[in-house]
């Protein structure tokens, strides 16, 4: 892993071992605590801390007026927060689950991400909408979606999607003090470790590898730089997320010298990364755990050809989700694991 | 045995057509005085029969009377005229420009005048509103520039909002008035958010939300109650039941044989039913609402009972689908007739006062419509630039954008 190449002296604080989730609750630590804008708000995020413990302690620590649960409404829970925002809070809103943002659609995508623009800079609303996503879990068809390609194509809002613990506390500060509305995508499968899609292999977990090292103290991960994660000169594989780590393994095992860009920030994009490297390697596969038609892969298979053309010896693959809703007992025919991108991998060097 | 009926589904009509005279009966109105006023701290369950009455100060022959009249200084009294008067008029100046197509489209208060004064006038000046479309009045309350408002109307190069907003979706911030959506109802639950923020923070600034009879329907109302009880936020609910929504009657959103202001009792909130057209009234209520908001005591819902006596906006015509004449018709008459025959009976208003007002307020507006024209307008080519369209969407200006804006040529 190269993420921490880029990241300046903060390696002087000192490091803990941390889980993601660990990470993310100290993201919000660290912002409560600097920040007495920063509020923290969701269902079952107050005393409980939170169905996956993001939020153990805050209360405790910061008081119920800063950290505090919510109904069950995510249309309320969005639209307080934009009313939040314009009063000149930083709200950190959890959506429980990603699948259940639907109701708070209006709110994110009329809302939050034009205020700015409407009110001509009036009002603005910096609001930082958590959410898990991604499957992984058995968590069927509304525990298991990621629907960052609804957020991606709004204008006006920044999507995040972190695959470790010290990316996800550097992103999720620098998304809490973004003056723009920011969705940050959690890959709940990631939470306790690392996984490459090999579900019937004992689990690893965070401890065991380097980027579960992170600062105790403030940081930030730029909102717009994505992260080489494997230099590779044979092929280029754009993903983020759990499927990080799925690209990851598959180039392993099947040999291949690709190049794995964690692109982070999935917009606005660091398009600078991806071009650069796609007229390297000369070839490219898009690789997420999202449905795949109309999907972010698509934006990023348009934007390879757009921009690279000319120097591409091979088509563009995608693998990803099936365009099905996630299923539960076939989750695995369903996940786009090593397998899968193992052979889009063979398919694009023969060519 | 056979008593099974064939099912068949209701649809709300109202008792008036074009051509059948509205039967007004269904308002189920109370007497000027007869709503008792309750202290502040009343119970929300104590407001029940408010809920379901009607507050009333003005009697018809103009005299204030009840337990909601109150020692209102003349000089807001006298604010108030002015500014409902000044608020008809710039409606009918504006209407007039949209027809001479200097304007896009318009949105007229027409007969809601008090609703939006009265609150402003009763709140403080920090305090937020979060309007619809229809609450120009308290622009006009806050002495807010005629010339900024008419320059966002004409979508010209000053107006505030750069060009980007339909006409009358106002933003003025320092006024205390919230970005105009225009997607129905969004601002209800954002209103209860900045009073919560403002709770937070130990701040003493109240918010106040407005919505429609017809957007009682959507579900940010039913957040906004929710979340408000919730966290007893400082908020004033304003619901301006004008009886229609575009073409539909306020039935189509739930309000046959029922008041909406009994939706506040289900949710725990303080609910009162309140003539809107009764300046005296709005002004009463406004002040304990706000009490209650400053005082920790929880939100208000106020359904304030008025009619829309304009069309919903330029692009349709009331004629379709409801009596020509309907507003003559309405039991509660006209905001400003009404308040104007009140302080002429406290010698505090005269005829010749008020047809110089009307004149020297016909004089400012024109005025001001002649500088906003000055600087052009969307048809003339004196817009904000093309390439101002990039900036705002995100704080700073990201490189897709810049590409963009490039490719556009600008």
């Amino acid at each position: 892993m190269t993420t921490h190449s880029k990241l300046p002296a903060q390696t002087q604080s000192p490091h803990a071992v941390m889980t993601m989730i660990q990470a993310i609750r100290s993201a919000m630590d660290v912002m409560l605590e600097r920040d007495n804008n920063v509020v923290v708000f969701g269902q079952d995020v107050g005393y409980f801390g939170g169905v996956f413990r993001c939020t153990e302690g805050l209360q405790a620590k910061y008081g119920s007026s800063r950290v505090f649960d919510a109904p069950i409404s995510e249309n309320g829970i969005a639209g307080a927060a934009v009313g939040m925002g314009a009063y000149g809070l930083r709200p950190v809103a959890e959506i429980q689950f990603a699948d259940y943002v639907y109701p708070a659609i209006d709110q994110i995508v009329s809302e939050a991400a034009r205020l700015r623009y409407r009110s001509a800079g009036q009002f603005t609303a910096p609001v930082t909408f958590r959410m898990p996503c991604g499957g992984g879990i058995y968590g069927g068809q509304t525990h298991s979606q990621s629907p960052e390609a609804i957020f991606t194509q709004v204008c006006g809002l920044r999507t995040v999607m972190p695959s470790n613990p010290y990316d996800a506390k550097g992103l999720l500060i620098a998304s809490i003090e973004s003056d723009d509305p920011v969705v940050f995508l959690e890959p709940k499968r990631l939470y306790n470790g690392p996984f490459d899609g090999h579900h019937d292999r004992p689990v690893t977990p965070w401890s065991k590898h380097p980027s579960s090292s992170v600062p105790e103290q403030h940081y930030v991960v730029p909102l717009d730089t994505a992260a080489i994660v494997r230099p590779g000169k044979a092929v280029t594989i754009l993903t983020y997320g759990t499927t990080v780590w799925v690209a990851l393994a598959a180039a392993l095992e099947q040999g291949i010298d690709a190049e794995v860009i964690d692109l982070r920030s999935l917009w606005p994009l660091d398009l600078q990364t991806i071009t650069d490297s796609v007229r390297k390697t000369r070839r490219c596969i898009v690789v997420h755990e999202a449905t795949r038609t109309c999907g972010y892969g698509a934006e990023l298979v348009s934007l390879v050809q757009e921009h690279c053309f000319h120097h591409l010896e091979a088509p563009i693959e995608r693998v990803t989700g099936w365009d099905t809703p996630y299923p539960h007992a076939q989750e695995w025919d369903y996940f786009p694991g090593p397998g899968r991108v193992g052979e889009a991998l063979k398919r694009t060097m023969e060519v | 045995m056979n008593n099974t009926e064939q099912l068949c589904l209701h649809v709300p009509e109202p008792s008036g057509r074009p051509g059948c005279e509205t039967d007004f009966s269904y308002l189920q109105l109370s007497p000027a005085g007869f709503a008792d006023k309750p202290d502040v701290a009343v119970e929300p369950v104590g407001t029940r029969e408010l809920a379901t009455q009607l507050i009333r100060v003005l009697d018809d022959g103009g005299e204030a009377v009840g337990p909601w009249a109150e020692a209102i200084p003349v000089e807001i009294l006298r604010k108030g005229l002015t500014d409902m008067m000044k608020t008809r008029i710039f409606d009918s100046r504006m209407l007039i420009a949209q027809r001479q197509k200097k304007l896009s489209f318009y949105m007229q208060s027409l007969g809601e005048e008090a609703i939006g004064v009265g609150q402003t006038l009763a709140l403080r000046p920090q305090d937020m509103h979060f309007p619809t479309y229809r609450q120009q009045s308290i622009l006009i309350a806050r002495e807010v520039s005629l010339v900024d408002m008419i320059c966002q109307l004409l979508s010209n190069e000053r107006d505030p909002l750069k060009g980007r907003q339909l006409p009358v979706m106002y933003s003025v911030r320092e006024s205390g008035f919230f970005s105009i959506s225009g997607n129905l109802g969004t601002q209800y639950i954002q209103a209860v958010g900045w009073a919560m923020a403002s709770a937070i923070k130990g701040d003493d600034k109240i918010a106040a939300g407005w919505i429609g009879d017809g957007a009682t329907a959507a579900s940010d109302f039913h957040s906004a109650l929710t979340f408000a009880h919730v966290y007893r936020a400082p908020v004033i609910l304003n619901i301006v039941n004008n009886q229609w929504a575009i073409s539909t009657f306020q039935a189509i959103a739930g309000g046959e044989g029922i008041t909406l202001a009994t939706r506040g009792l289900g949710y725990g909130i303080a609910s009162l039913r309140v003539d809107g057209n009764d300046f005296l009234a709005v002004y009463a209520v406004s002040k304990w609402a706000a009490e209650r908001a400053r005082r920790n005591l929880g939100p208000t819902l106020i359904e304030w009972v008025t009619y829309r006596a304009g069309p919903h906006s330029t692009s349709d015509d009331p004629s379709k689908y409801r009596p020509a004449d309907d507003w003559s018709h309405f039991p509660l008459g006209d905001p400003i007739a009404r308040l104007k025959q009140h302080l002429i009976r406290i010698g505090a208003w005269s005829d010749e006062e008020h047809e110089a007002t009307h004149k020297a307020l016909e004089a400012e507006i024109a005025t001001a419509q002649k500088e906003a024209e000055s600087y052009g307008n969307f048809t003339n080519g004196h817009i904000p630039s093309a390439a101002d369209m990039f900036e705002g969407v995100y704080k700073e200006l990201p490189e897709h954008l810049r590409l963009q804006r490039q490719q556009l040529g600008k």
